[in-house]
C-alpha cells in the first residue's frame, strides 16, 4: 500500500531516534511532487464539498431555518440606537427529529419520491445502456456514412441540459406541441401529458434518455474499439454467429467500461435535478417529483428550511453510498478489481 | 485482401443493410429532431408557434433573434458566459490533468482515498449543497462575482475529468516517462512535455466536458449571481420570460443562441470523443 515498511510505533527507539523523522522526510522527498499535483484539487474539494457536507450532517440534527438563524434580534429604537435582544426562538439541536418527520411522511412525501426516483433511475439507466449499446454496436462496424451517423448521434450531448429540458417541454406542450400534433396527424387523440402521473414521468424520461444516450454510446464505442479484432476473426473462422460473437466477445470485453458507466450513470440520474424540475415541475400535484426535486421544493419554497434540506441531502447520499458499496461487492464477487 | 477479411462488411445482405441504415437514420432523426424543431420554431412569429397547426415554415422572420439580441442584455451575458466557461475550461483541464497524472503514475499515500473521494463527490445533490456553499462564498466575499461560479463549476467537473484522464494516462506506457527521466526531465517536465501531448484526445474530451458544465449550468448561477450585468447566458435568458406565460418565440431563439457556442466546442472536440473516452472507462 505504502512504501513504509518499518513498524509504525516503535516505543523503544534507539538513542537519537532517527527512524521517524527520516522516514517522514523520505516519504516527503519521494512523494512531494505527487502531493503538489493533487493539492489544489484537494483544497477546493475540501472547502467546497467536504466542509459543506459535514456542516450539512450537523445541520440535519438541528432546526435551523431562514427564520431562526440569527442569534440576536435587533430593533431600531426611537433615539436611533439599536437594541439587541437574544432571539427567543433561536435554532437548536433537535436530535433525530428531522429524520423522524421526513421518514414518517410528516413533511414531504419521502417514500413516494423514493419510489418515483427508483423507477426513474432504473428506466433511464436501462434505456441509456440498452440504446447506447445497440447504437455503439452498429457504429462499430465498417459501413458508409459512419462518421456522419456518429457525429449526429452524439449531438444531443452538446446541448445544455436546460435547453433540452425546454425543447422537450415545448414538444410536449398540450396545445401546440409537436408530440400532440403528430398524434393528431396519426388520428390519435392528443394527450394532456402533464395531467397524469405516468405520462408526465414519461416525458421526463424521454428527455433524459435523449440527453444521456450519447455519453453511454461514446463510452461503449470506445470500449469496443479496445477489444482486439483477432478475437472476432478467430471466432468467425470457428463459425460463430453474429449473436454469439456479440455475447461471447463484445459483452465480456465491455465489462470494465460497462460497470463504470452504469455506476456513474446511476448516480447522475438519481441526482438529475434540471430535467424533472423544468420538464414536469412535479405535475400533477407533485406526483412526478423525484427525491432531489421534491427535497428542493419541500425545503426551499416559502421559508427556507436549511436543516430539512440537509436531512434530505444526508438521506440521498446514504442511499447512493449503500448502493455503490453493494455494487462494488457484487463486482468483487465476480472477480472484477475496480 | 484486407478488405475481404474485414469483419461482416462483405457478407452483409441487402436486407441487413437496409435494416442497419434504417435504424441509424431513425436514431439520427430522433437525435436531431428536437434541435431542428426548436430552430424552425425560432424563425416563426409568436402567433405561428402557438397555433396547433403543424407547419415547418410560416411567416419566416428573424424578429425573435433581433429582440433577444437587442432588447435584452444578451451581449453582456454572452461575454460573462464566455469568461466563466473559458476559465473553468482552462483551470479545469490543468487541475484534472495534473491530478489524473499523479494518480495514474505515482503510488503515493492517499492515492486510493482520493480516487474514492472523486466518486463520492458525484453523489452529492447539487440542490442541497447550494446553501452551505453560498455561506462559504459569502464569507470569502465572492458572492456576485465570476470566480465564485468558476470555483463552483470546477467542483462539479474536475472529479469526473481527473478520473477519466487517469484512465487515459494509464494507457500510455510508463516506459516513455522512464526514458524522459533518463534524459534528465523532472516529473513536471515529463508530464508537461511527454505525457500531456500524447493525451490530446482525452484533453479534448475534458475541454468539452468542462466547457459544457460551465456553459449550461443554471442552479449555481441563480444562487450566486445577483445583478443583471453579472448574469451568465443560461440564467440571464430565463429572466425575461415570465413564469406563467412563457414567451415561447423568444425562448426558442434564446435556446438556439445558447446552443451555438456549445455546438462549436463540440465540433472541435467530437473527433476525439471516442478515442478520448476509450481508456477513460476501462479502468476505474
Amino acid at each position: 500500500m505504502t512504501t513504509v515498511t518499518a513498524d509504525p510505533a516503535p516505543p523503544s527507539t534507539p538513542p537519537g531516534r532517527p527512524a521517524r523523522p527520516s522516514r517522514l522526510r523520505r516519504s516527503w522527498e519521494k512523494h512531494w511532487y505527487a502531493w503538489a499535483m493533487v493539492l489544489p484539487v484537494v483544497i477546493v474539494l475540501a472547502v467546497l464539498i467536504f466542509y459543506p457536507l459535514f456542516r450539512g450532517v450537523w445541520l440535519s440534527f438541528t432546526n435551523l431555518t431562514e427564520a431562526n438563524q440569527v442569534a440576536e434580534i435587533c430593533t431600531r429604537s426611537i433615539t436611533g440606537g439599536e437594541v439587541c435582544t437574544d432571539n427567543p426562538n433561536k435554532w437548536e439541536f433537535v436530535g433525530l427529529d428531522n429524520y423522524v418527520r421526513v421518514l414518517t411522511g410528516e413533511v414531504g412525501e419521502f417514500w413516494q419520491w423514493t419510489g418515483v426516483t427508483l423507477i426513474w433511475t432504473f428506466v433511464c439507466v436501462a434505456c441509456h445502456f440498452g440504446l447506447g449499446l445497440g447504437l455503439a454496436n452498429m457504429l462499430n462496424r465498417p459501413m458508409r456514412a459512419r462518421g456522419f451517423y456518429r457525429v449526429v448521434l452524439v449531438l444531443p450531448w452538446a446541448v445544455p441540459a436546460f435547453v433540452s429540458a425546454f425543447a422537450w417541454k415545448f414538444i410536449f406542450n398540450e396545445r401546440f406541441g409537436l408530440a400532440n400534433a403528430l398524434l393528431t396527424a396519426l388520428g390519435i387523440d392528443p394527450v394532456s401529458w402533464f395531467a397524469d402521473r405516468w405520462t408526465a414521468l414519461l416525458t421526463a424520461i424521454v428527455t433524459n434518455v435523449w440527453l444521456g444516450v450519447p455519453f453511454m454510446m461514446v463510452a461503449l464505442l470506445g470500449g469496443m474499439q479496445t477489444i482486439p479484432s483477432e478475437l472476432y476473426e478467430a471466432a468467425e473462422i470457428d463459425g460463430a454467429s453474429a449473436w454469439q460473437r456479440f455475447r461471447n466477445i463484445t459483452l465480456p470485453g465491455l465489462r470494465p467500461v460497462s460497470m463504470t458507466v452504469v455506476l456513474l450513470g446511476t448516480i447522475w440520474t438519481f441526482n438529475m435535478f434540471p430535467i424533472i424540475f423544468l420538464v414536469t415541475e412535479g405535475q400533477p400535484a407533485g406526483q412526478s417529483e423525484i427525491l432531489v426535486t421534491g427535497a428542493y421544493r419541500a425545503a426551499f419554497e416559502g421559508i427556507r428550511n436549511y436543516s430539512l434540506a440537509s436531512t434530505y441531502g444526508v438521506l440521498i447520499l446514504s442511499i447512493l453510498l449503500v448502493f455503490s458499496v453493494f455494487y462494488r461487492r457484487v463486482l468483487r464477487k465476480q472477480g472484477e478489481v475496480w | 485482401m484486407s478488405k475481404v477479411t474485414r469483419r461482416g462488411h462483405r457478407r452483409r445482405s441487402p436486407a441487413m443493410s437496409v435494416l442497419l441504415h434504417g435504424t441509424l437514420i431513425l436514431a439520427s432523426l430522433i437525435a436531431i429532431g428536437p434541435i431542428a424543431w426548436v430552430l424552425l420554431s425560432s424563425l416563426k412569429p409568436g402567433y405561428a408557434i402557438q397555433s396547433s397547426e403543424l407547419t415547418l415554415f410560416r411567416d419566416t422572420t428573424l424578429a425573435n433573434y433581433r429582440y433577444v439580441l437587442t432588447e435584452t442584455n444578451f451581449p453582456r451575458w454572452f461575454l460573462n458566459s464566455v469568461i466563466v466557461a473559458a476559465f473553468t475550461m482552462t483551470i479545469g483541464i490543468f487541475l484534472s490533468a495534473t491530478t489524473g497524472y499523479a494518480v495514474s503514475r505515482f503510488n503515493f499515500p492517499g492515492r486510493r482515498p482520493l480516487m474514492m473521494v472523486f466518486l463520492v463527490t458525484q453523489m452529492f445533490p447539487v440542490a442541497i449543497l447550494i446553501v452551505p456553499i453560498y455561506t462559504i462564498l459569502a464569507r470569502l466575499g465572492l458572492i456576485n462575482t465570476m470566480p465564485a461560479l468558476i470555483v463552483a463549476y470546477l467542483t462539479i467537473a474536475v472529479p469526473f475529468c481527473a478520473w477519466m484522464l487517469k484512465g487515459y494516462f494509464d494507457s500510455i506506457p510508463t516506459s516513455l516517462d522512464e526514458a524522459a527521466a533518463l534524459d534528465g526531465c523532472g516529473p513536471f517536465a515529463t508530464f508537461w512535455r511527454v505525457v500531456l501531448p500524447l493525451a490530446r484526445p482525452a484533453v479534448a474530451v475534458t475541454a468539452f466536458y468542462t466547457f459544457l458544465t460551465a456553459w449550461g449550468e443554471v442552479a449555481y448561477a441563480s444562487a450566486f449571481i445577483q445583478t443583471d450585468n453579472k448574469f451568465t447566458l443560461a440564467y440571464g435568458l430565463q429572466q425575461f420570460v415570465p413564469q406563467f406565460n412563457p414567451q415561447w418565440e423568444y425562448l426558442t431563439a434564446a435556446a438556439v443562441l445558447v446552443t451555438i457556442p456549445a455546438g462549436l466546442v463540440f465540433f472541435f472536440a467530437q473527433k476525439h470523443l471516442v478515442s478520448g473516452l476509450t481508456a477513460g472507462g476501462t479502468k476505474g
